[in-house]
């Protein structure tokens, strides 16, 4: 458990149990989510880091334990109610979640168009301002469809941002994408991350950007979360941890000699 | 799990199936009566229905008609009451055949593809992203879509029907040698306005509120998972096609129409 106290804490999770289908994910999870730091959430497949991003929507729902968004505790809410929480989350799923049948231009412009008074020149300028940043200017017209798998990850990027939430909750957002753009999508993470003060919860498995962006890591293990500053779990007691950070970044390592 | 146990679980689970299908038309019908009311997203799902349906509707109800002319051509002859074909082709297909085999079809081309939409959209998480923008999936995906059926369903059956009058007059009037004029009367005598055309479109209704809803709950309700969305398509078919024939036996039974 982090040292950060529980007032600056924007996302707090207190002895959570959460089981899917029959598999137990986390068993008696405690972590804090500090406001406006960026959290990179570490783990194995299967250790529970997307869950753990949904369960902070309210899209999954604990057995036992308390989390708590913005002083909000949504474990226990009403469907209805956490929409009013939402408005204040920014999410970017694991494939996008882009709408198929509307193009990139319509899904960025949803939540202004469902959430704001802004009138439709706004709406578009906003939005060709979120494309722009992620690297997608002038893609508005084109379908989800017409897009490659990283390019689709950054227009979900520009929609999870383009309302200015609080909280952004990101699923793996380098995976498949090439190290110009890892470096682009960082750089935007630092810029609204220190401008706007937002609080990002990033989850990765790319340690090197991983190391780069994160004020705090939680790792996941056995169902319960450790966390620390970069340097303390790289250098953690239980060698599972370190052990996970050193096989990663040796494989990246390994991958720029073959490159 | 022995055989009473076995049908003690069943049963539990068509109850809870039962509720949660209850649950979720109950909340369609309440978020259909307060805004936002997304009148082009409305309009694009009654394209989708209704437009794109249009062929398979028109070409068989021509086909249809043309063999129920004939077919009422060979039977009446046999007693000498060949005038009375376009009473028999126009009753059997607007009090039966037209509310009927429109939603079959319907279903089969639309109602499937409703569910396979949503089912696609719950596996690639789609209504969690609606859900995580505070855009209510209910309101945003299934309401139109249900409506959309409900509106396109009774436009269908009505063109359904003139066309297989269309296909009826062809064969028994233009081939058979029928009467025209016969045909056309002994049809305007036969229908009433108030009992069976009011009839075919209280059919229609109801079939185009069953499908609409059996559609979208499959698909909402589905596993996320490639398998769910197959299960959710042929479960709208199977059940959709099994609810129509059972809803008009009752619907028949009831008002008589």
């Amino acid at each position: 458990m982090n040292a950060i106290a529980d007032g600056d804490a924007r996302v707090r999770f207190d002895d959570v149990h959460l089981s899917v289908r029959g598999r137990s994910i986390f068993r008696g999870l405690s972590c804090r989510f500090p406001r406006g730091k960026v959290t990179v959430i570490l783990g194995g497949s299967g250790a529970g880091k997307s869950t753990l991003l949904r369960s902070i929507g309210g899209l999954v729902r604990p057995q036992r334990g308390v989390i708590t968004v913005a002083g909000v505790e949504v474990s226990r809410l009403p469907e209805h109610d956490l929409f009013e929480v939402r408005q204040r989350i920014g999410m970017l799923f694991q494939h996008g979640a882009l709408l198929d049948s509307m193009s990139v231009f319509d899904n960025v412009a949803l939540p202004l168009r469902e959430h704001t008074d802004l009138v439709e020149a706004d709406v578009a300028a906003e939005v060709e301002r979120r494309l722009t940043a992620v690297g997608l200017p002038g893609t508005g017209a084109l379908f989800p469809r017409e897009l490659s798998g990283g390019m689709l990850r950054r227009a979900a990027l520009a929609r999870a941002i383009v309302a200015d939430p609080e909280i952004v909750l990101c699923d793996e957002p380098f995976s498949g994408l090439d190290p110009i753009n890892v470096r682009r999508i960082e750089k935007l993470f630092g810029t609204l991350n220190r401008q706007l003060g937002l609080t990002f919860l990033i989850t990765s498995h790319h340690i090197p950007s991983s190391l780069r962006m994160a004020d705090q890591i939680v790792f996941l293990l056995d169902g319960a979360a450790i966390a620390g500053t970069p340097a303390e779990l790289r250098h953690h007691g239980d060698a599972r941890v370190s052990g996970f950070f050193a096989a990663e970044l040796d494989a990246e390592a390994a991958n720029g000699d073959a490159a | 799990m022995n055989p009473i146990q076995d049908l003690g679980l069943r049963t539990v689970s068509l109850i809870a199936h039962l509720g949660r299908l209850t649950a979720f038309v109950v909340q369609i019908g309440r978020n259909t009566v307060r805004p936002p009311w997304r009148m082009q997203r409305l309009i694009d799902e009654i394209y989708d229905v209704g437009v794109l349906s249009l062929a398979i509707v028109c070409l068989s109800g021509a086909t249809v008609g043309a063999v129920l002319g004939l077919q009422g051509y060979v039977t009446l002859s046999r007693f000498g009451a060949e005038g009375s074909l376009g009473a028999v082709v126009g009753l059997s297909l607007v009090r039966e055949l037209g509310p009927v085999l429109t939603a079959l079809l319907v279903t089969g081309r639309a109602g499937s593809a409703m569910a396979a939409e949503i089912a696609s959209m719950v596996t690639t998480e789609q209504l969690d992203g609606l859900r995580m923008m505070s855009v209510d999936p209910i309101d945003f995906v299934v309401k139109p879509k249900a409506l959309a059926m409900l509106i396109a369903m009774p436009m269908l059956n009505a063109l359904f029907i003139v066309l297989a009058l269309f296909g009826g007059y062809l064969v028994g009037v233009q081939l058979l040698g029928v009467d025209g004029g016969t045909y056309v009367s002994s049809m305007e005598g036969s229908i009433n306005l108030e009992d069976d055309i009011a009839g075919t479109l209280l059919k229609s209704l109801i079939f185009g509120a069953l499908v609409g809803m059996i559609a979208t709950y499959r698909g909402y309700t589905s596993e996320p998972t490639s398998a769910g969305v197959s299960a959710a398509t042929t479960g709208t078919v199977v059940t959709g096609s099994v609810a129509i024939l059972l809803f008009d036996y009752v619907i028949t039974a009831l008002w008589g129409v």
